[in-house]
């Protein structure tokens, strides 16, 4: 009797599973984006089916994918049907063309401005008051100072706090010893490294360790205002990177589930004025002129330099510093 | 007894022997088998060389030093612990019995990451646990010993749960034997029970191990991830994906693999051999 | 004097009793309570609210719906591969039983990738999946796939030394008294066997609703589609919504205990029927 009663159960959830899996009547998109971005498309996928269904009738539901900017398009290229990416880096958009021709090598120049509709740095975030007085970067590597940042190796908002680092030395005058030696003592200074940019945010915040976290400014100024308001204060530095996160239509997709137009529209709409008046609101730098002069209080002013004037291209910058035995990995290496 | 007994197939009068062999070795195959081919295939796309250069580097080898050392503590105090937790549950009485008896399975349920985020926020210098730590100078989140408490905590139940039914079996007519023949109560322990709870012990302890090497999800948020001193294994195969090294992490995979497939082996010959022994 | 010589002396044994006692306290119940105290931390309603999203809905369900496919497919297994190696003797059976055994100790990163390497795209069956529309990987074929996996040992686990313990008496008597093959399954095995197959079950179920490390490699972690409750914990607390995230946790918490307390429930029962003289040996 008892076996029946276990059978029913079994059959009872194979309905519902099945059930519920296929009952869509509408357009759906998949974004697979890194890990920050949750808030920002949560808003913005709410004001694009909002706006599709004003101008074309149809309703449009996205769905979200997160996780690691590297893991996400690890996953797209074997096989996670994304209409469309937003990640953290270039390299990583770069790299599923590469390992899967799933979008055209000139995927940067579909879009304006690099591809990249809203850009952010690398700030400083400190604890209220900021009793270490950190100012710059010099003071990251003062004795007693503690620094957390999530693993290069694993994390793509990692690789931006490295190459601001390594930018500001070479900035300063130094050169590419000078740097190394800079970017050596800095990591010295690190106690932890989480896997991802949230869990250094959680170690810093919630477990109260270290004196200063290197952070994405979106992130930093969620976490002053939102997180712990009154419990930390941002640092800018006197210059950091212009990091540009990316993002791109995936062809091959989008032309088997014919959804290229509405997924253009997407990524299209992000540039428009709403479109970026909702990365500004979730403290993204946008770049329509209108909406800076909007939410020019709310970024501090720092120097930024980009990316290709110091290190070129992302192969180049990955190939020297982040590969297994790159400089990276040389700071780690006993007798250095 | 051994070569020939172990080939002695005994004729028997049960139904079924084919079908059901037959049926495992499929479903094995299927489940288990063919998928970790695919592993072994594809750590050897990039050939013996690059494969060598990638499992011995440097940074590979402290992994290696850090997950089996830690897995090899933690699976070492459970042994003990879990003896002395597995004898109580056993043979004495007192209030809250069961509800231990029964706690001592949640880590095979509690998924591994919030194991590992539980543990963080105990140990962490802020935490229930750790900030009485801190001031003892023992810093417990973001060390090897966090690593080491992690695993203590995921490979318990195996321990446990290997030496409890043994010792329920255990004959009393052998400890009263010993006893009446004049033996102490250490004696008796060291000369009659041990030898029983030797085999299931080390099964125990072998699992637990086994368990402990491959363990990533709890221990990638208590450790600090540092290379050289707190990375294990597991981490080092999510970098390698991370640069698109499927041929690299694979490698490192199978490195595991062979180790602790020849671990889980030598212990089950051993409980075999250990079986026909006192048999 | 006797009873003395057959147990330890009030002091070692009060001893011991202490030591496990904190050893399980700090390794066990602490986390637990932690676990409860962070779910509360926003009140009955935030908790409530938490497991009432339609995103935990659909992560209950896709966990339900993964369980009740696993679990009855490897108890089979189980069952089979018992019978096969605890009734009868043949060479390689320690070669077979460390294959079974494999799935513990195999990392769960290792045990997610497998089956991207060859579902994948850029796997082994991955072009022909694409071409005949059949998505394994980043879809619930897969989650479930990596499931068994991971849950492979557990019935078998249980039920192998069970069956050796019990030798194959029972079972000759009943086909020497003219039992055809089924009838001496499910009247003389089964009953036999019953409880530690019920023990094997309720392990394998926690592990596959509670599996994280290779679920999270095949999920595509797509909110609401394929996220399993230990991938939902994880996105809420990426979200920063702690509390929200240990209320789904202390949810997979209770089914442990719930399991706990139904393996209790069957031991003092298996304890019980040992006691009745027809199952003495």
């Amino acid at each position: 009797m008892r076996w029946r009663t276990v059978w029913l159960f079994v059959l009872l959830c194979l309905g519902v599973g099945a059930g519920t899996a296929f009952a869509e009547h509408t357009v759906t998109l998949l974004n697979v984006s890194y890990d920050p971005t949750r808030e920002l498309y949560q808003d913005y996928n709410a004001a694009f089916a909002k706006h599709w269904k004003e101008t074309t009738g149809t309703t449009v539901t996205v769905n979200q994918s997160h996780g690691g900017s590297g893991k996400q398009a690890r996953a797209v290229i074997d096989g996670l049907e994304a209409d469309v990416v937003t990640l953290a880096l270039a390299y990583d958009i770069e790299a599923i063309h590469e390992k899967a021709q799933l979008l055209p090598k000139n995927w940067q120049a579909r879009l304006p401005h690099n591809s990249a509709p809203y850009t952010s740095t690398i700030v400083f975030l400190v604890r209220q008051g900021n009793p270490k007085q950190i100012r710059d970067w010099d003071d990251l590597i003062r004795p007693g100072v503690s620094v957390i940042t999530p693993n290069p190796k694993t994390s793509g908002g990692a690789r931006w706090n490295y190459l601001a680092a390594w930018g500001y030395a070479l900035k300063q005058g130094g050169d590419e010893a000078k740097a190394k030696a800079f970017i050596g003592q800095l990591f010295k200074h690190v106690p932890v490294l989480d896997s991802g940019a949230r869990g250094s945010l959680t170690t810093f915040i919630e477990r109260g360790i270290g004196d200063v976290l290197l952070a994405w400014e979106h992130e930093a100024l969620l976490a002053s205002r939102e997180l712990g308001p009154g419990r930390f204060e941002i640092v800018a530095p006197s210059a950091s990177i212009l990091a540009e996160p990316p993002v791109a239509l995936i062809d091959r997709v989008v032309d088997r589930r014919g959804t290229r137009a509405v997924a253009q529209a997407y990524l299209e709409y992000l540039y428009s004025e709403q479109g970026q008046e909702i990365a500004a609101k979730h403290y993204y730098r946008p770049r329509l002129r209108a909406v800076i002069a909007r939410y020019a209080q709310q970024f501090p002013q720092i120097t930024l330099f980009t990316l290709e004037e110091l290190f070129g291209t992302w192969q180049q910058a990955h190939a020297t510093h982040f590969k297994d035995g790159g400089i990276f990995d040389q700071i780690y290496q006993p007798g250095r | 007894m051994g070569l020939s007994g172990f080939f002695r197939r005994r004729r028997s009068v049960l139904p079924g022997f084919g079908l059901t062999l037959g049926l495992t070795l499929l479903y094995l195959s299927l489940i288990v088998l063919i998928p970790l081919s695919a592993t072994f295939l594809k750590a050897s796309t990039a050939g013996w060389s690059a494969f060598w250069h990638t499992v011995t580097e440097p940074r590979a080898l402290a992994s290696y030093r850090v997950t089996f050392g830690a897995a090899f503590i933690g699976a070492l105090v459970n042994a003990l612990m879990g003896l002395v937790v597995a004898w109580v549950l056993v043979r004495y009485h007192f209030p809250g019995r069961r509800m231990l008896d029964a706690l001592v399975d949640l880590p095979f349920a509690l998924p591994t990451a919030v194991a590992g985020i539980t543990l963080t926020t105990l140990l962490s210098a802020h935490g229930w646990i750790g900030r009485y730590l801190e001031p003892l100078g023992i810093k417990a989140a973001f060390s090897p010993l966090g690593i080491v408490i992690a695993l203590t905590f995921i490979g318990l139940p195996f321990v446990v749960r290997t030496v409890q039914p043994v010792l329920q079996a255990l004959d009393p007519e052998l400890e009263e034997g010993a006893a009446s023949l004049g033996a102490g109560r250490w004696q008796t322990f060291r000369r009659v029970i041990a030898p029983e709870l030797w085999p299931a012990l080390l099964t125990g302890f072998a699992l637990a191990f086994a368990r402990a090497v491959g363990e990533y999800g709890s221990v990638v948020f208590i450790s600090g991830n540092m290379p050289m001193r707190t990375e294990i294994t597991p981490l080092l195969i999510i970098t390698k994906l991370e640069q698109y090294d499927y041929a690299g992490a694979t490698a490192i995979g199978v490195v595991m693999l062979v180790i602790s497939f020849a671990m889980l082996l030598s212990i089950n010959m051993l409980h075999w051999w250990s079986g026909k022994r006192y048999a | 004097m006797r009873e003395s010589r057959l147990s330890e002396p009030p002091a070692v044994r009060r001893f011991l009793i202490a030591v496990a006692v904190l050893f399980l306290a700090l390794f066990l119940l602490m986390p637990l309570a932690a676990v409860f105290t962070e779910a509360l931390r926003k009140g009955v309603g935030a908790y409530l609210a938490a497991l009432w999203e339609p995103d935990a809905r659909a992560a209950i369900r896709l966990t339900l719906l993964t369980a009740a496919i696993a679990v009855p497919l490897n108890v089979v297994f189980g069952l089979v591969a018992a019978w096969a190696i605890g009734k009868f003797d043949f060479p390689g059976k320690h070669l077979l039983i460390t294959l079974i055994d494999l799935p513990f100790s195999v990392s769960p990163v290792v045990s997610g990738l497998i089956y991207v390497l060859l579902f994948g795209l850029q796997g082994w069956f991955g072009p022909w999946l694409a071409a005949h529309h059949v998505k394994i990987i980043f879809a619930v074929p897969g989650i479930i796939l990596a499931t068994i996996f991971v849950t492979v040992p557990f019935v078998a686990r249980e039920l192998i030394p069970l069956m050796q313990a019990q030798g194959t008496e029972d079972e000759e008597a009943a086909r020497v008294l003219g039992a055809g093959g089924w009838q001496m399954f499910w009247r003389v095995t089964l009953p036999n066997v019953k409880w530690g197959l019920l023990y094997g079950v309720m392990l394998c179920n926690a592990r596959a609703m509670g599996e994280f490390g290779a679920v999270s490699v095949v999920s595509g972690h797509i909110r609401g589609q394929t996220t399993t409750l230990p991938l939902h914990i994880e996105i809420l607390y990426n979200e920063y919504h702690a509390a929200a995230a240990f209320a789904v946790a202390s949810l997979l918490a209770c089914l442990a205990l719930v399991t706990l307390a139904a393996k209790t429930l069957v031991e003092w029962k298996t304890s019980q029927s040992l006691r009745e003289p027809a199952h003495e040996h």
